[in-house]
């Protein structure tokens, strides 16, 4: 007679993925990956005192953005609402050689990687951002993002016409003439202490 | 007899799963270490304004916090309504920024530095004040790379 060989029982762990998939998904959905997100910005370096007084900027060259403790807005001494604030500081920044209230300008040739030799007009604006102490950080978020807003929507059309595609999606190398165009001068002043308390 | 067997005369043995819950649990695992939950609880009113413009953190090894906002309801009797200031697990004033960036930075290669970036999770109704304030010390320890946390606004 022939040797039967017993094999051991064997488990039907086929339900274990199933067991095992679940918990997986359960993990997934619940645990929120915490995505940080939020509006990145740099601090200026403290400046001594006394270099303070050597920067002078021209009047013209300066887009002055007041936001007061009513959060009311104030740009170039006119009275706006924020909704428009996008669309002035572009105009702003927009190289517009010949008037005198819009700031300075000079032409250059930029050497464009990818793309060769472009002409560019290079201004010397900077937007000043100034708040109140009762500003409500909510307002403030508002201004800033909508002033980088304006940056934003510029360097996306420039790349857009460079190299067809946005900006963010630029390498390093392409992005570095964009950002020499159009540089994110955003100044903040020191708040005032006007209105109500804190 | 022939010496060799008929192939096919068998049936093929059915595939063993045996390994998939393994290699599942391997996932399973992987995803429970990775995904760092939070421990600091969160002591301030969040809501975080909206905006548009907004990016992501990347490499949140080298993120700091600094929550300012009102005392949650179980803290108002205590600290009042005043908003507050919150680093690691407590209510901390302004002069403990600097030791608490100086902290941040001791466990970083140096190289990282100027790399880290400090979150501001800042409650929209807080006055400006306090936040300047808070900026100021940042500058002061040259933590300058701020990130004004918000929420991505679909509506406009």
């Amino acid at each position: 007679m022939a040797r039967k060989r017993r094999l051991p029982q064997e488990i039907n762990a086929g339900s274990m993925a199933d067991i095992a998939f679940l918990l997986l998904i359960f993990f997934l959905v619940t645990t929120q990956m915490n995505a940080d997100k939020g509006l990145l910005r740099k601090l200026p370096p403290i400046v001594e005192e006394e270099n303070q007084d050597n920067i002078k900027i021209k009047e013209r060259n300066v887009f002055v953005v007041l936001v007061n403790a009513n959060d009311q807005l104030l740009v170039e001494g006119k009275l706006m609402d924020v909704k428009n604030l996008r669309h002035e500081t572009k105009e702003f920044i927009i190289p517009s050689c010949g008037d005198e209230l819009q700031p300075e300008c000079k032409d250059t040739v930029l050497s464009v990687p990818g793309v060769g030799q472009r002409k560019v007009i290079l201004t010397k604006q900077v937007v000043s951002l100034q708040n109140d102490n009762g500003t409500s950080y909510d307002m403030y978020l508002r201004v800033q993002n909508e002033l980088i807003a304006a940056y934003n929507e510029l360097r996306n059309e420039l790349a857009e016409e460079w190299y067809g595609k946005i900006f963010d999606k630029l390498t390093d190398d392409q992005a570095s003439p964009i950002k020499v165009v159009y540089p994110q001068n955003i100044s903040e002043a020191e708040p005032k202490q006007v209105g109500g308390p804190q | 007899m022939s010496k060799f067997k008929k192939k096919g005369s068998k049936e093929a043995p059915p595939i063993s799963t045996a390994s998939l819950p393994d290699i599942v649990f391997m996932l399973l695992f992987f995803f429970m270490i990775a995904t760092v939950i939070r421990d600091t609880s969160i002591l301030v009113d969040q809501e975080m304004p909206k905006a548009t413009e907004i990016q992501k953190l990347q490499k949140k090894s080298l993120v700091s916090c600094i929550y300012i906002g009102r005392p949650i309801k179980e803290m108002r009797s205590k600290y009042g309504d005043e908003p507050q200031i919150q680093l690691n697990d407590t209510y901390k004033t302004l002069n403990d920024i600097p030791d608490f960036i100086a902290k941040e930075r001791e466990d970083k290669i140096e190289a990282q530095v100027p790399q880290m970036t400090t979150s501001l999770k800042v409650d929209k109704k807080v006055k400006m004040g306090i936040v300047t304030k808070v900026k100021q010390e940042l500058r002061k320890v040259n933590a300058l790379k701020i990130n004004y946390a918000a929420t991505e606004d679909n509506d406009r």
